[in-house]
């Protein structure tokens, strides 16, 4: 019977050279859901996604995916178990020099043998259910920024993946595009049975559809909880993050010294 | 007071800068060997799907057919002229198919096509990978497990070694057909002479051979130098704009300190 997590992350530390961005993350995705990464930009959420991804590999700490440690796989296991994964990048990545039908249909054909006719019918399937069949001709530069998302997402489910992640879905969408990408990652995900792990600064639209949220601030997990605890939470940071509050326990202003002290110094830039 | 304690400061800050320089180009060497030996692992896979490397040559080598074509036959024509003011002084102007041939085939043909080479495709290859890493899509691969370097280092860089000895061949034929247009058609040079003088005194183990070995290796060099600098282009505007700078560079250094170290070995071994 396989375990209840698909993903399970243990005292996870990791670093850029000396500069730590992850700090003692422990958190697991339960098979099914759809789970949200929140918090501010540069607080490691992205970089959460890339080592369960396989692409840094932690300082310390244990990742599980499917039951396999996935800084322990070496080439060629990543690559069979990446297989099982999509991934929808931020700008969506699409090949430049091919068509919206050879994106999608890159994995199929790269991985698969299956003959041509069968992929042209898998491939106008996923683009019907991100509603892009008509599109199927265009290239990467015709399309608008919330179409090229849902090409992303068409390919990025070209081979029924167990796990799905986003990173900053909602990033740069006009309300529609952001309502449309939001319902689909909600739809996929419980149509394939997969589970999903979203980055997102969005919390608005995130709270319509995920199954559980993680707020990670400075490299931790702060809070997590369903939506209505978050929407009930007193706790700070969450608070002002639900409020969108300018200042709070996330500063306005990077560190630095105090204004008056830094007017007086002249002739030392920065120090 | 600041005098005395400046300048040992300035003198370890220029040490250190050196040695910073030195130990940073080092590794970035090693880097680049290590670039290689991942290329070269990979090549196999890529190989077995042709028609990425077939594509490659057509886009580097096909479409840089009119430029070396051009300029070999100017190159040629010029040859032609000032090898006919010289040769006349003393008397031997039936030996200009001779000159126009063994500069060409020996040193111009590869040389100059290199350096072509270098700018038409060396820069177009950097571009295009840096690019590619700069909007993700070379992560977005290796997520979709499909490895970049084989997929698209690897045929770029086969594209660019197969097609640089036959561009080079293509170079040294327009320029002989430049010098024998001004030469023979224009000068009045005889025509027999012309060619059977080249065919005698042209040997094909010594001059022919040396110019295809030098035209094999400057196109290792040249399009070595354009993946990885598109590889490790840092992936912003001005980074992939600095790595197309450095591959034209960097190839053009290349391509003449190779030539002055293969013709110094050439030499020795022809006499």
């Amino acid at each position: 019977m396989p375990a209840e997590n698909l993903v399970e992350i243990k005292d996870l530390d990791f670093a850029y050279e000396d500069r730590p961005i992850l700090q003692g993350i422990s958190l697991e995705i339960p098979r099914g859901k759809v789970v949200a990464m929140m918090g501010g930009s540069g607080c490691g959420k992205t970089t959460l996604l890339r080592l369960i991804g396989g692409q840094l590999r932690p300082s310390r700490g244990q990742i599980l995916v499917d039951g396999q440690s996935v800084p322990a796989l070496n080439a060629k296991e990543l690559y069979a178990l990446r297989r099982r994964m999509g991934m929808l990048f931020q700008f969506g990545a699409l090949f430049t020099d091919i068509s919206v039908f050879d994106n999608v249909a890159y994995q199929m054909r790269e991985h698969t043998d299956l003959p041509e006719e069968m992929i042209r019918d898998m491939v106008l399937m996923k683009l019907n259910a991100v509603g892009l069949r008509g599109a199927h001709a265009l290239m990467p530069s015709e399309l608008s920024g919330g179409m090229a998302r849902r090409v992303a997402l068409a390919r990025a489910i070209a081979l029924d993946p167990m796990l799905i992640m986003y990173d900053e879905p909602f990033a740069g969408l006009d309300p529609i595009s952001l309502g449309i990408i939001g319902q689909l990652i909600r739809q996929l995900n419980d149509a394939l049975g997969a589970t999903t792990i979203m980055v997102t600064h969005d919390i608005q639209e995130s709270l319509h559809i995920v199954d559980y949220i993680y707020f990670m601030s400075g490299g931790k997990i702060v809070a997590l909880g369903t939506p209505d605890e978050i929407r009930a939470s007193t706790h700070p940071f969450v608070h002002q993050f639900v409020h969108a509050q300018a200042d709070g326990p996330v500063p306005f202003h990077y560190p630095a010294r105090p204004l008056a002290q830094e007017m007086l110094d002249r002739g030392t830039h920065g120090g | 007071m600041a005098d005395d304690e400046q300048r040992p400061a300035a003198l370890t800050g220029a040490l250190r800068s050196l040695g910073h320089t030195v130990t940073s180009a080092m590794q970035r060497l090693g880097y680049a060997t290590r670039f290689l030996l991942m290329l070269l692992r990979w090549s196999g896979q890529s190989f077995r799907r042709l028609h990425l490397t077939i594509r490659e040559i057509y886009f580097s080598g096909f479409q840089s057919l009119l430029i070396i074509m051009v300029s070999g036959l100017f190159i040629g024509m010029v040859l032609g002229m000032q090898g006919y003011d010289t040769l006349q002084r003393y008397g031997s102007a039936e030996a200009l198919g001779v000159l126009v041939a063994l500069s060409l085939v020996r040193e111009l043909g590869p040389v100059v096509a290199a350096l072509l080479f270098a700018s038409r495709a060396g820069s177009s290859i950097t571009a295009e990978i840096g690019l590619m890493k700069t909007t993700e899509q070379l992560m977005a691969m290796d997520m979709m497990a499909v490895n970049p370097i084989a997929r698209v280092v690897a045929p770029r860089f086969w594209g660019g070694v197969l097609s640089m000895p036959l561009l080079a061949a293509l170079f040294s034929a327009t320029g002989v057909f430049g010098g024998y247009l001004i030469g023979v058609v224009f000068i009045g040079v005889d025509n027999g002479a012309f060619w059977s003088q080249m065919q005698a005194s042209v040997d094909f183990r010594y001059d022919v051979w040396s110019g295809i070995v030098k035209s094999f290796v400057f196109g290792i060099a040249v399009s070595l130098i354009a993946v990885f600098e598109g590889y490790d282009a840092v992936p912003t505007a001005e980074g992939v704009s600095s790595s197309i700078k450095s591959t034209v560079v960097k190839s053009a250094l290349a391509i003449l300190a190779l030539d002055f170290i293969l013709t110094s070995f050439m030499f020795r071994e022809a006499g």
